[in-house]
């Protein structure tokens, strides 16, 4: 397996943000009440990532160990808000929609947790790939609770998806006739239920996994 | 030296620091000041688009925007937009807020000059998502019950949700949203009707 292809088969499940890290989970809970929530969310955290990423394995040399979390913050925060304000003011509409989610960037763990885990101690362009795989796992991640949560509670897919990307993929967008919605799902209670369930059926999937690939391995344990 | 001897000495720490929290402020600075305009002039085009929507179409033919009066209500300040037609004044538009289920809900209002509601907008709620949002004109019409209303009709004591014996309906499992959104329009047409003076002057 090549470098690169393990990066992304660490960001989008072995490693994957949320089902395997357990980072970010405030922002995912949060904002996963449909799935145009969790996208618009996962992308504009995957914009700041790679971007972080590079910035920090650009100056990973000259900053030493004892300052660095100090100035990856500062660095971060920077970012996070130069972004806010570019996105305000020249895509102002696209701004009503994901103001929100760009300001909750800033305390998002996942970010400084790259930073500090693999930009680091990496180049540039394996950085860089590695941001574009753990924003795409955490957007993954996010849309799929989002679309769960948004069917069960709402009974709607992608709801408002052509006010975020565009009218052209307004397609995306499905309402289920005569369902109303069980509005826990949409509430806070429905996040953890939801992220709880998706969790343990990852585990089943990698122990079947793990199974399979090595039929006659010993217990780890022994 | 290297560089690799010269990060670990004591002073590097904070210079780098320094160096870092200096590059980040003027980075930012930069970055203000180059987006600044561009993001009032898009704020304004908001508020001129809201208050467009409660105002009824050739009301106005002055930029009301610039047409105000603050007055201190509660001891907050109110901004208060004149709608103007020729030199006669038609209506006057402000914002109040009332506390709702989960938060303060602001509200938009257009009032004419005898009193009577034009439109209603809910601007800015945290109100519960399926129940309490009913509130948003997206999402349900209610809101729209509210123009022509004044305080004679219907009267004071019939302002309020068919639980409270008034006029206007709750939504099934949130009657403190609607109440809130009642008073706040209430509200405002009394503030209009005390301040009249002042605020046509």
């Amino acid at each position: 397996m090549s470098e690169n292809s393990k990066i992304f088969k660490d960001g989008l499940w072995e490693q994957n943000v949320v089902f395997a890290q357990m980072l970010a989970l405030c922002p995912t809970m949060a904002v996963t009440t449909s799935g145009t929530n969790g996208l618009g969310m996962g992308l504009a955290t995957t914009a700041v990532l790679i971007v972080s990423n590079i910035l920090v394995s650009l100056i990973r040399k000259t900053v030493s160990s004892q300052v660095r979390i100090p100035v990856f913050v500062v660095l971060i925060a920077t970012l996070v808000t130069i972004v806010d304000m570019a996105i305000n003011a020249w895509l102002h509409e696209l701004y009503k929609v994901l103001g929100l989610f760009i300001a909750l960037i800033v305390v998002n763990c996942a970010i400084l947790g790259r930073a500090e885990a693999f930009a680091v101690k990496n180049g540039v362009v394996a950085s860089a790939v590695d941001g574009i795989a753990m924003g795409l796992g955490f957007t993954g991640a996010l849309t799929v609770i989002g679309l769960i949560r948004e069917f069960l509670g709402a009974g709607t897919l992608f709801a408002q998806a052509s006010q975020l990307l565009g009218p052209s993929f307004a397609f995306l967008e499905v309402k289920v006739a005569g369902y109303g919605g069980a509005l826990l799902m949409i509430l806070p209670p429905g996040a953890f239920a939801v992220l709880g369930f998706l969790l343990a059926g990852k585990r089943i999937i990698d122990q079947k996994l793990a199974e399979r690939s090595v039929p006659a391995a010993q217990p780890a344990t022994a | 030296m290297n560089l690799e001897a010269i990060r670990e000495k004591i002073g590097y720490q904070p210079l780098l620091l320094g160096f870092v929290a200096l590059l980040a402020s003027g980075a930012l600075a930069v970055v203000s000041d180059a987006t600044g305009p561009a993001i009032a002039a898009a704020e304004a085009k908001d508020l001129r688009d809201s208050l467009s929507e409660v105002l009824p179409a050739g009301m106005a033919d002055n930029d009301f925007l610039k047409d105000t009066v603050d007055l201190q209500k509660d001891g907050k300040t109110v901004t208060i937009y004149r709608a103007r037609h020729g030199s006669e004044m038609k209506a006057v538009l402000f914002k109040v807020a009332e506390r709702g289920y989960a938060g303060d809900i602001q509200v938009l209002m257009a009032v004419d000059m005898d009193g009577r509601t034009l439109g209603v907008r809910v601007l800015k709620h945290t109100e519960t998502p399926g129940l309490g949002d009913k509130i948003e004109v997206k999402k349900d019409d209610w809101v729209l019950d509210f123009n022509g209303k004044s305080l004679a009709d219907p009267a004071p004591e019939k302002w309020g949700v068919r639980k409270d014996n008034g006029v206007f309906d709750q939504f099934a499992g949130a009657t403190i949203t609607p109440r809130a959104v009642v008073k706040a329009v209430k509200g405002g047409l009394e503030f209009f009707a005390a301040r009249k003076q002042e605020i046509t002057g």
